[in-house]
């Protein structure tokens, strides 16, 4: 186990760095740091001094080596666009964007898994096979598309939810939330829903995946001979061992759902980091965008580690197998 | 396109009397989604001979036509069945046209991807050791960034990288690379998984034995053994990439206004949002949708015909 727990981490670790690099280039050579944040008239001298205060003057791996330094503190620059903090600007507008994700991951569970159990189960009613076609549409139909059209709907023909931003925010501490005033929940509906559509459509393909596979299995079998009623073989013995790819697959989708929040925040012009981004690189606001890449790869990295992590300790079949294939791979 | 209206009625007869004709002939979706597919590519490569105007030349549009709703609604005016934009360009010329785009982009990014991807994972899997080694590691740590904002990253990094002139000749250019830099991966590892289960049968021996130059052997014997699974892969991709185009071109980071594929046209409408002309968003969201959905029915029906454990 510690190996693994050590291979693991060395991997993640070195895909960050592969990260940190990409995120130096970015911000090394895509236009001039100097020109970016100077207007036309600054004089040579002053270029010079700006040159050597960003550190621009010293050698290449010294200057990748200090900007991997200033990010693991935090310290990602200014903003060419507005002169503040990029790592302030990034914690602001995180809040937003963890409520809309995690409005979105609680509604494609508490959708995803019944409507997986019950077109599992039923595999043959005419609901169930219409809910597998909306599924297979609920993919195809892009999100930004999805949100402009339930815009139109309930914004503009209905006037039921507002169709952009936060509502009333509570502050507490550094964080800022939208769940304890009326407007700020009634604000996280369309734009949940928007963010969680393609994830209940995967939530529920998989559950009726799983559910299929482990209903032809010898123990659900035996359940049924034994006279339990259906309810309690398919909740209790067949869901039940659905869910372990389930939460693994919603964990690891995580990452995803925040980088996909971007588009929905777009839509909804939803104040958090993905629409931060999203301005950033209209505006070619380089630190930004930098800040941006390795606060998300970071996230998504260290949830892919804590899930392989988290399943190794689970099951220990995976935990051999991983340390085998690991071995076999040298 | 599994069939071809042209093909010798010889090649038809074989296709249909074929296992995967006779899955075809049976499965509604399939054959559904392909009449659709055919309907929507025709009418947008005719577009400049069918659509009633071409929404880029000038001449053809007037600004006293702008903002004309469709035609069954009050105010609908002939010939602007879907209505026109506030520049007075009719809507469904602007939707063939855009389709065009969008289809093209997509096509090419896939054949690019596929590309990419079947020669990385090919050389991966035919050499292995070192070679294999790092391919595989730059794999991972492309598939570790979400796809979406590494495509957003690589599409505004080139950009920036061009010369502002050729900035905008160059945008469809610029999404294939970004979208197939992100897309590869996939077939990477397919092949690569097939290519070395291949390189240890005899015929690829045998091949290396009369002294066959590698890449020959790679191209000529192993490749044809490892596409059925990167056939499926590239129909279910092709949907993947059209939306990845559509979202980068609402996004900002796509085709500009003046080549504007569906995703360009969403963005242009979702400004009207609030002004009360719904058609300006609604009708490219359908036919965006439309055409998505029909190349996933038809990838997922190629998917379960060529799965010899489902027949």
């Amino acid at each position: 186990m510690p190996a693994f727990l050590l291979k693991r981490l060395l991997n993640a670790a070195g895909v960050m760095l592969a990260v940190a690099f990409l995120a130096f280039l970015i911000f090394r050579f895509v236009g001039d740091p100097v020109e970016l944040m100077l207007n036309e008239q600054a004089s040579q001298a002053q270029r010079d001094e700006l040159r050597v205060r960003l550190g621009l003057d010293r050698g290449f791996v010294l200057q990748f080596a200090t900007f991997v330094g200033n990010a693991a503190r935090g310290d990602f620059g200014i903003s060419y666009r507005n002169q503040q903090d990029v790592f302030t600007l990034i914690t602001e507008r995180f809040p937003a964007t963890f409520e809309l994700v995690l409005v979105a991951t609680f509604l494609s569970l508490a959708v995803g898994i019944p409507l997986g159990v019950y077109t599992a189960i039923r595999r043959d009613s005419l609901l169930a096979k219409s809910l597998q076609f909306v599924s297979v549409l609920g993919v195809s139909l892009p999100s930004f598309a999805l949100g402009i059209l339930f815009i139109l709907l309930f914004s503009v023909t209905l006037q039921w939810l507002p169709a952009f931003g936060r509502g009333e925010v509570v502050q507490i501490g550094w964080w800022s939330t939208g769940f304890l005033t009326p407007s700020g929940r009634r604000a996280l509906i369309l734009p949940g829903i928007t963010l969680s559509l393609f994830q209940i459509t995967l939530v529920m393909r998989l559950v009726r995946a799983e559910m299929l596979e482990t209903m032809r299995t010898d123990f659900i079998r035996f359940a049924r001979a034994r006279g339990l009623p259906a309810r309690a073989v398919n909740f209790r013995h067949a869901l039940r061992n659905c869910l372990m790819p389930v939460i693994t697959v919603t964990g690891l989708q995580i990452g995803n759902l925040i980088a996909f929040a971007l588009v929905t925040e777009t839509v909804f012009q939803w104040p958090g980091m993905g629409m931060l981004f999203v301005q950033a690189v209209t505006f070619v606001d380089i630190p930004v965008m930098a800040a941006y890449l390795i606060v998300v790869s970071f996230i998504f990295v260290s949830l892919n580690a804590l899930v392989d992590l988290l399943y190794a300790y689970v099951d220990p079949r995976l935990r051999e197998d991983a340390i085998s294939g690991a071995a076999n791979a040298r | 396109m599994p069939v071809d209206a042209t093909a010798k009625p010889g090649r038809l007869r074989r296709f249909l009397d074929s296992d995967i004709g006779w899955s075809f002939c049976r499965t509604p979706a399939a054959w559904l989604s392909t009449m659709v597919l055919v309907l929507l590519i025709a009418t947008a490569f005719l577009a400049p001979l069918i659509a009633p105007q071409n929404p880029h030349d000038l001449a053809q549009v007037f600004i006293d036509k702008a903002e004309i709703p469709p035609i069954w609604q009050a105010g609908g005016e002939w010939p602007f069945l879907l209505g026109t934009d506030p520049q007075g360009r009719d809507v469904l010329s602007a939707i063939l046209y855009g389709t065009r785009v969008s289809l093209l982009i997509g096509i090419a990014a896939v054949i690019v991807s596929m590309g990419l991807g079947v020669s990385v994972g090919l050389v991966s899997g035919f050499y292995g050791g070192r070679i294999d080694n790092l391919l595989m590691r730059l794999g991972d740590t492309v598939l570790s960034i979400p796809t979406l904002l590494m495509a957003i990253l690589v599409s505004a990094i080139f950009r920036e990288l061009l010369p502002p002139g050729l900035r905008e000749p160059f945008a469809a250019v610029v999404l294939v690379v970004s979208i197939s830099l992100t897309n590869w991966v996939q077939y990477a590892r397919t092949v690569r998984a097939s290519t070395m289960v291949e390189r240890r049968k005899e015929y690829v021996l045998a091949a290396r034995i009369i002294k066959v130059a590698p890449a020959r052997i790679m191209r000529r014997h192993i490749l044809p053994n490892t596409l059925t699974p990167v056939m499926v892969a590239a129909t279910l991709n092709l949907g993947l990439a059209i939306l990845s185009e559509a979202t980068l071109s609402f996004l900002g980071v796509g085709m500009p206004i003046t080549q504007p594929s569906l995703g360009t046209l969403i963005r242009i409408g979702n400004q009207y949002l609030f002004s009360g002309s719904w058609w300006l968003v609604v009708f490219p969201s359908l036919q965006l949708g439309l055409i998505v959905l029909s190349v996933n029915l038809l990838g997922d029906w190629l998917r379960d015909a060529l799965n010899p454990k489902l027949r």
